[in-house]
């Protein structure tokens, strides 16, 4: 059989997705109106995050003109059961909260109206009683026995732990010559694609089926699991992906669980409702990419060669343990080797529950936080033996000549040529130039540093190797999984034209102008003329387990499926046609829209009469030949098998290569980070279109730099989350992103016909370590964090420690008044009044007086002795609420000092705080007040008010003092208001 | 101006992509949503409701203006032109085809405010360095391209070659 000729394989053809999303014509889930009398969900949210309920009023949200209906979990847990997970342990998972509250952010109840809008007025008649209870949101101080309690049944926030032996790890570390250790803590961030989530669910009776539309990508393993929570058979939920998606990176993964909420809730309110995320729920309520602690240590032979591996990963995955978590810490295990030849190691997994938001897919999927904690152990043992961070990497890298390469996991990896991509990285960035440029700038007292990264980018995930989660005795019960089902369907119609149809419901990536390509160079045709249809409708596409978009299985995996299926398409063509041209069909190629005879090119006929005739003449075929054309494929490559006893895997098809260096400069004055070079080389075997990988590249770039630089989803250590708007979560913006200098190798995979590998996440892994490592190198220490925010590298820079929010650590100073945790509002002052100490403290402990300095104060009542409850309304910027506060005296000292205790709750938000006031007078009569405070402040006032909250307060403190002046000086004050209106006819100053 | 009450649905009628169209409003409804969902103009794109991501970014009787931050009675009378007053028929204005040759969208979703800030940047500054292009661009966020195809087909436009 003749090769068909490659035309279009490998060209820069410019997408065929674009017209439309240039125009304004292409639709996304929240422009799709796909049945008749959608009603509009809005979600009430948890503000505590970690709270007892104990009472839900829903009546008067339900009463409100406008409203469909309003539901909390009773009635959803009725119709539903918990969503499955690959851990036992006793954490059942719903998708609403049941009983208790376990993070910010947590769905609580829904209300359905006649739009958004009349929706969310109605969430705030919704009453909710909580017993709020203390948190813990670091994976540290989670393990610790006195940690509070997420899961009672699990008696533990342990959720799993599990160890693994590949080689003989203890005999390397005891042989080693040396040791190193990093310590590893790796933060949680989001690709927070920019559009949010967003679905239809409609239920219809006889027989009981749910419909929904949206914009979930995958993997569609998670459609059974919808299932079962549902309490259904697959064939009555219809997934319906829209044809366009805004960007997922992974993260749309997670909507799977409104899909079973909203589906539920159409059914519990008899209309199909549409829910579209709004950026607050995204940011504080839909996924992440895990946050890690632990660390790594290596066991070095004095040459530098890595003989050994002990990882302890302690996993964050937020309050429940989320279905396909815990994938993430297993995505790279089987690769735990990165791009080395070590053999020994040993890894321990444990994961923890915090008052956190559950997390799941996001790009590069457990690779920033493996890299982060490989790639910065192979520079620490460099500096400790006395290589060049070059050196230790090219004594260790496997070899071309090794490939393929059975990992100590049990990786195939295809092919590669690690030292080439490092030569080449060298080359780009003149790895000896920036060397000495950071001569000249040390010298010149400048903090310049050099780092590099580099590692393997696994493509095309073997659903079977989550079970690595699983003992092995858990996994011969349960039944051998395995496999990664790749589908494809040709067809050509009546007419002669093509539609490929994928199921890979691509979110930006290209699958349609690619697999065009592809079709387009097996059949003779142009990209133009075929037409790929890449979304999802479970009832009527060819799909699987595997189906979706992530693990950057299109190029490795999907694409095999669409040449397989191109190939039995092009052969048939190739019978007819040979019967018709009286020649053998090895004979017959397609090209230039003709199959015609090889070195003939006169002896030809159109494909496309060829391909009518199967239908416009079916007793005119040759022999065997059946008519129509539809050709399915659905493949799984041969080399994924389960995990075998030893707990090795093949977790994935193809393993690409990035190898990145780059050079920073550190303004000292303000821990800028600059970017003066920065090299990335891939090796992603045959590119299938340079304009996409050349995309890819430069995108997931994007997100490793935000990683590294910007991106924290945060919390302090009470558990109340910070950054619910993009002012608070800063995206890398254009000026942001340094220059990229982007270089190739290639070694074709030889797992496909195209031999190509996957590829988009490689930089997202990669880039975070590398700039690590840079500033690690510039400054000396390897106390590093991310994300190198300003702060963050100024304290490095200065050796200070930087306090993290939600970090576990001592009470500050030594009064008890000192009790705000990490992340909370400090603040402290000085005023001085005309009033003597007796008539100040008076005044502070008057509720009348109170009431009318208080800012926003609407009432304000002594209830019992030293203690008051008071209604103020307060506005943070434009988030103006109502509170009930209830503030207590304590520790009381006439007339020299107190402390006040006081919580606040409203249906914005909610705060606890403490605040000691000391009086001392001075020498004029008068009083001199000094006062600290701290507080915790949560809810959405503090989600999106975050960068508001200390400047309100200070001002909050300001009028009350202002106001308490007031009181001490009515003369005085009189006075110079009524010397003001005199002077300029006005109001008050 | 328009004076309204808080609950009142109001007509508003404004010149969209050269015609005038009409739609109601309660005046809290925000000019992304009344494009949206009562004139059914679904190109232009929602991404934060606060302002900072640029992709509900539309031009307001000449200046790009961020759709969310404006409410629909503000804009009573006003002329505005989204996304889908750009290409003439099936001829993609040069940015729209530069945006295409440059692979200077993946998912699309931010494309739309970034045309619109564009277009109006380039009317004022046909000529802009590469770190102006940059600049203007910060008032998007687009989390698919790492902004560097983007940059290439605006300088492409600008400064011509193709």
């Amino acid at each position: 059989m003749t090769e068909p000729a490659r035309k279009w394989i490998g060209a820069a053809v410019p997408r065929m997705e674009d017209a439309a999303l240039l125009t304004g014509n292409a639709r996304f889930i929240d422009d799709l109106e796909p049945v008749a009398g959608i009603r509009h969900a809005a979600i009430l949210r948890a503000s505590h995050p970690h709270a007892r309920i104990r009472r839900i009023d829903l009546e008067k949200a339900r009463a409100h003109p406008g409203v469909i209906g309003v539901v909390a979990a009773a009635e959803v847990t009725a119709l539903i059961g918990p969503i499955p997970s690959a851990v036992r342990a006793a954490m059942a998972y719903y998708p609403i909260a049941v009983d208790k509250v376990r993070y910010v952010g947590e769905p609580v109840a829904v209300v359905v109206a006649i739009d958004r809008y009349v929706a969310e007025d109605a969430l705030e008649l919704i009453e909710v009683d909580y017993e709020p209870l203390s948190a813990v949101v670091d994976p540290e101080a989670a393990a610790g026995a006195d940690a509070a309690l997420l899961h009672e049944a699990h008696k533990s926030n342990l959720a799993q732990s599990r160890t693994f032996h590949y080689g003989d790890p203890d005999g390397a570390f005891a042989a080693a010559d040396a040791v190193f250790k990093a310590h590893c803590r790796y933060p949680r961030y989001s690709s927070t694609p920019m559009e949010t989530y967003g679905l239809v669910a409609h239920f219809e009776r006889a027989p009981d089926r749910y419909t929904v539309w949206s914009n979930f990508q995958g993997p569609f393993i998670l459609h059974a699991l919808m299932c079962g929570s549902l309490k259904i058979q697959g064939n009555r939920l219809r997934l319906i992906t829209a044809p366009h998606s805004g960007g997922s990176f992974g993260i749309k993964q997670a909507l799977y669980p409104y899909i079973v909420l909203m589906a539920a809730v159409s059914r519990l309110v008899g209309a199909p409702v549409k829910w579209i995320e709004d950026r607050l729920e995204h940011l504080m309520g839909s996924s992440a990419a895990a946050d890690r602690a632990g660390s790594v240590e290596g066991a070095f032979t004095r040459d530098g060669i890595l003989t050994g591996l002990r990882f302890h990963n302690l996993v964050n995955v937020g309050a429940y343990v989320r279905a396909p978590e815990p994938a993430s810490v297993y995505r790279m295990h089987a690769s735990s080797n990165g791009c080395y030849k070590v053999r020994n190691i040993f890894i321990q997994n444990d994961l923890v529950v915090t008052n956190k938001c559950p997390v799941g897919l996001n790009r590069g999927y457990g690779g920033p936080q493996f890299y982060f904690a490989l790639e910065r152990l192979m520079e620490i043992a460099a500096r400790g033996l006395g290589l060049d961070i070059v050196e230790i990497r090219r004594r260790n890298m496997l070899e071309k000549s090794q490939f393929p390469y059975i990992s100590p996991g049990g990786s195939h990896y295809d092919s590669g040529d690690y030292l080439a991509g490092l030569d080449e990285t060298l080359r780009l960035a003149d790895y000896e130039a920036l060397k000495r440029r950071r001569d000249e700038a040390r010298a010149a007292g400048r903090l310049y540093g050099i780092g590099i990264a580099a590692g393997i980018e696994p493509s095309g995930s073997n659903m079977a190797y989550v079970t690595l989660a699983q003992t092995v005795e858990e996994r011969a019960k349960a039944g051998a999984k395995s496999g990664a089902l790749g589908v494809a369907t040709i067809s050509i119609d009546p007419s002669g034209a093509v539609t490929v149809r994928t199921a890979s419901t691509p979110a930006g990536q290209g699958h349609q102008t690619v697999a065009a390509q592809v079709v387009a160079d097996a059949l003779g045709l142009r990209p133009q003329d075929i037409t790929v249809v890449s979304e999802i409708d479970t009832l009527t596409s060819a799909w699987s387990l595997a189906s979706g978009n992530y693990a950057n299985r299109f190029a490795s995996i999907v694409i095999t499926a669409i040449s397989q299926a191109a190939e039995r398409v092009a052969d048939k063509l190739k019978a007819i046609a040979a019967d018709e041209l009286e020649v053998a069909p090895e004979d017959v190629e397609l090209a230039d829209g003709t199959a015609r005879v090889v070195g003939v090119p006169e002896k030809a006929m159109p494909v496309r009469r060829v391909a009518t005739s199967t239908h416009w003449n079916p007793a005119g075929l040759p022999q065997g030949i059946a008519p129509g054309i539809y050709e399915s494929v659905v493949m799984s490559p041969e080399m994924l098998g389960s995990p075998d006893e030893e707990d090795r895997v093949a977790s994935s098809v193809t393993y690409g290569y990035v190898c990145d260096l780059v050079a920073i400069d550190i303004d000292p004055a303000t821990g800028r980070v600059t970017v003066d070079k920065y090299v990335s080389v891939h090796d992603v075997g045959n590119e299938l279109n340079p304009l996409i990988v050349a995309g890819q590249v430069h995108g997931g770039f994007a997100h490793g730099i935000g990683g590294a630089m910007l991106e924290e989803l945060v919390y302090d250590a009470d558990g109340n989350f910070q950054s619910g708007t993009f002012a608070d979560y800063l995206c890398p913006t254009a000026p942001e992103l340094p220059k990229l200098t982007v270089g190739r190798v290639r070694t074709p995979s030889p797992t496909n016909p195209l031999g190509s590998k996957g590829m988009g996440d490689g930089s997202s892994m990669l880039t975070p370590a590398a700039l690590a490592n840079a500033v690690a190198d510039a400054v000396g220490s390897d106390e590093v964090e991310l994300p190198l925010t300003l702060n963050r590298v100024w304290d490095i820079a200065h050796g200070r420690r930087h306090e993290r929010a939600g970090a576990p650590r001592a009470r500050i100073g030594a009064g008890p008044q000192a009790a705000a945790k990490p992340g909370g509002l400090v603040g402290e002052g000085t005023v001085e009044l005309a009033a003597p100490p007796a008539q100040v403290w008076a005044l502070l402990l008057d509720p009348k007086t109170l009431a009318s300095i208080v800012p926003g104060c609407e009432r304000l009542d002594l209830v019992g002795p030293d203690r008051f409850v008071a209604a103020v309304t307060i506005g943070v910027a434009a988030i103006k609420g109502s509170y009930q506060a209830e503030i207590a005296i304590a520790d009381k000292r006439e007339p020299a000092s107190m402390r006040m205790i006081g919580k606040a709750a409203g249906a914005l938000g909610h705060g606890a705080g403490e605040g000691r006031v000391r009086l001392e007078p001075t020498a004029t009569g008068g009083t001199r007040l000094s006062y600290s405070y701290s507080a915790n402040v949560g809810g959405k006032v503090a989600a999106v008010g975050q960068r508001m909250l200390g400047t309100v307060a200070r001002v909050l403190i300001a009028q009350f003092f202002k106001g308490l002046e007031r009181r001490i000086e009515p003369e005085a004050t009189a006075e110079k208001r009524s010397m003001w209106r005199r002077l300029f006819g006005g109001g008050d100053a | 101006m328009i004076r309204v009450k808080p609950d009142e649905r109001v007509r508003v009628s404004l010149v969209v992509n050269g015609r005038w169209l009409f739609g109601h409003a309660e005046p809290r409804m925000l000019l992304s949503d009344f494009l949206r969902h009562e004139l059914k103009l679904f190109g232009t794109h929602v991404g934060c409701e606060h302002g900072v991501c640029g992709a509900c970014t539309v031009e307001i009787d000449g200046r790009a203006t961020r759709s969310c931050l404006r409410y629909a009675v503000q804009c009573d009378g006003a002329t505005i032109r989204t996304v889908e007053g750009l290409a003439v028929g099936d001829t993609l204005t040069p940015l729209q085809a530069a945006f295409n040759r440059h692979h200077a969208l993946q998912c699309g979703f931010c494309t739309a405010g970034i045309l619109m800030s564009t277009t109006a940047f380039l009317a004022e500054n046909p000529k802009p360095t590469e770190a102006e292009v940059r600049d203007m661009l910060s008032g998007h966020i687009c989390r698919c391209t790492g902004y560097e195809q983007i940059v290439s087909a605006i300088m492409d436009v600008a400064h011509g070659g193709g």
